[in-house]
């Protein structure tokens, strides 16, 4: 039986890829439910490994690009490609972000009518990254711990782990050397009136935002990173810049409800790529930072054959996949 | 050069926002060999840089910040009152440990230019709790004289707007600053884009730059940093040396008299 401390993201995913092994696997959660306590609550879900690469290393795109399948296993994943976008006089933050990217190409104030109807005339030009997705966060983590159920695994909720365990997934809780939190803020908005259907960035020098779309017309937006580590609320000046952003994506959004304002602590490690360590004797799964639904499937596979090294297992080379998502 | 009472060698002030990752920041450092960094504090960084939620302190980005041994420079960056920077500089100074301050009172959200009016004021209400203000100003004369009456020993005059990167749009006023202020340790802050253009600011006879978007925005950091480092240096050296003045026609750098003698 291996023991996993942590039903977040990491330690679920970790969890699956066990039990696909045919291991026997129990989690132990602090909290009530799945993800409850987890940061992944807030994410953006985005299954965007070719915009991330912008900020983050080539391995956000050879870990995460086969994410989209894995997840499409477990729960519902919109395969609608995401569209960035800049305000007409940010204009060379655009050709910025194509020229530091891939998989993308560019797309001219008609192609976004068509691809985005409510966007029609409103950008004169943009970035379609084809290839690309999003998920629920939540509904993610719900349908994948009962996955983990279904296979068998044992989930023991309101349960601190015992003193010998296999894996640590407790993110910041796991105070591993090197590990610093990074704040992010986030809303979710529902708006009957405005219909978007993909991942949206816009490109704005003091305030970079994504829209990412929920079900019923709700839409997450967030984007702030911040050095810090406090978890306080969502401050006034963060919530003005994101909603203020949101408002130059479209001004219909300015009638949305504000469902919720949450916050954040991501932890992550100095490349702000994640790791597996071995700390003190148990193997750790952490700093998945803002890559947390991208780069999970990847590293739980790595932790999976860390854990059961002796099996031999098919979905090993990260780097043989030449699928991608769509 | 001598900032207050410190002595640097470098001449290049590095910021540390926009970063991809703290290990490229650390990687842009190294390889700019500055010797000052600033820091932008925000409130979220006063609350928890003293232990964090869970009562642990230091939880790396700033540990790591310190650990690179070069100067702190906070600054306060993006308040827009005076309050709101004298407030920011307090926080700094307890965070940091510090007296320096890089003293930003913005007037404008999308220009982000000073507001000169704050600035002054800031500067002398910091100035008089014993703080070393390094003001982020315009190239206006006038306020650059009230400034130093306010206590400033340092000013920094604005290249073009923040983030722009659009060099030195009034090299004129730049010069005239220098003139002005011979004795004051001037460094250009914001708007540099490329090494020519922190060059073309040392050969006006500017003491140092400070840059940030420039480096982080960069394809490669580090190598960019790295070619600030060089244009920099080029740039004082040019200066020193005393440059030739221009001529309108051109002057033959051969002797005109006398007939090659071919053997």
């Amino acid at each position: 039986m291996i023991s996993i401390a942590g039903a977040g993201l990491a330690g679920l995913a970790t969890a699956y890829e066990l039990l696909q092994r045919g291991a026997e696997v129990q989690i132990f959660e602090q909290g009530p439910g799945p993800g409850t306590t987890s940061v992944a609550r807030f994410a953006g879900g985005m299954l965007a490994p070719w915009c991330e690469r912008e900020s983050a290393e080539e391995e956000v795109i050879t870990l995460g690009s086969r994410a989209c399948d894995w997840w499409a296993k477990i729960t519902p994943v919109h395969r609608r490609g995401t569209l960035v976008l800049a305000p007409r006089r940010d204009r060379a933050e655009l050709t910025r972000f194509a020229r530091r990217t891939s998989g993308h190409h560019p797309v001219s104030q008609t192609d976004i009518g068509e691809l985005e109807p409510a966007l029609a005339g409103r950008f004169a030009q943009g970035l379609f990254f084809k290839r690309e997705a999003h998920l629920d966060p939540r509904r993610a983590l719900r349908d994948l711990s009962r996955a983990i159920t279904d296979l068998g695994g044992e989930i023991h909720y309101n349960s601190p782990a015992p003193a010998k365990i296999d894996l640590n997934c407790t993110g910041m809780a796991a105070a591993l050397p090197g590990l610093r939190p990074v704040r992010g803020e986030m809303a979710i908005l529902h708006c009957p009136d405005v219909a978007i259907s993909r991942t949206l960035r816009l490109l704005h020098p003091r305030m970079p935002l994504y829209l990412v779309p929920r079900d019923d017309q709700h839409f997450m937006i967030g984007g702030t990173m911040i050095e810090s580590t406090s978890s306080r609320p969502p401050s006034l000046r963060s919530v003005t810049e994101l909603l203020s952003a949101a408002f130059a994506l479209h001004p219909a959004l300015a009638e949305a409800s504000v469902v919720e304002l949450g916050a954040g602590l991501r932890p992550a490690f100095c490349n702000n790529l994640p790791r597996l360590v071995d700390h003190d004797g148990v193997l750790h799964l952490n700093g998945l930072y803002r890559h947390g639904f991208l780069l999970a499937p990847a590293m739980a596979q790595r932790a999976a054959q860390r854990l059961l090294p002796a099996q031999f297992s098919e979905v090993t080379d990260e780097n043989s996949g030449q699928r991608h998502c769509a | 050069m001598q900032l207050y009472d410190t002595t640097v060698q470098s001449r290049l002030l590095l910021g540390t926002a926009l970063y991809p990752s703290p290990q490229v920041l650390n990687e842009a450092i190294a390889a700019s060999d500055t010797e000052i960094i600033t820091v932008s504090l925000r409130r979220e960084v006063a609350s928890g840089a003293d232990g964090g939620p869970d009562g642990r302190s230091g939880a790396g980005f700033w540990d790591s910040l310190r650990a690179t041994g070069a100067h702190i420079l906070p600054n306060t960056a993006g308040c827009h009152s005076v309050q709101e920077a004298v407030t920011t500089a307090q926080m700094a100074r307890e965070v940091f440990d510090t007296s320096w301050i890089k003293l930003e009172v913005i007037g404008h959200a999308d220009t982000l230019q000073p507001d000169v009016f704050g600035l002054v004021e800031a500067a002398g209400i910091l100035s008089r709790d014993g703080f070393q203000v390094f003001p982020y100003t315009t190239e206006d004369l006038v306020v650059g004289e009230r400034l130093l009456e306010a206590g400033c020993e340092v000013l920094m005059p604005w290249g073009a707007p923040i983030g722009s990167g659009q060099g030195l749009r009034n090299p004129d006023g730049l010069r005239a600053m220098r003139a002005h202020f011979p004795d004051t340790p001037l460094i250009v802050d914001a708007g540099i884009g490329r090494p020519s253009d922190a060059a073309q600011a040392m050969e006006l006879g500017m003491d140092a730059v400070l840059l940030n978007t420039a480096v982080a925005k960069a394809g490669d950091p580090a190598l960019m940093a790295a070619a600030m480092a060089q244009a920099i240096a080029a740039g004082r050296a040019g200066f020193v040396a005393d440059p030739m003045e221009r001529r309108n026609m051109a002057v033959p750098s051969t002797p005109v008299l006398g007939l090659a003698e071919l053997a």
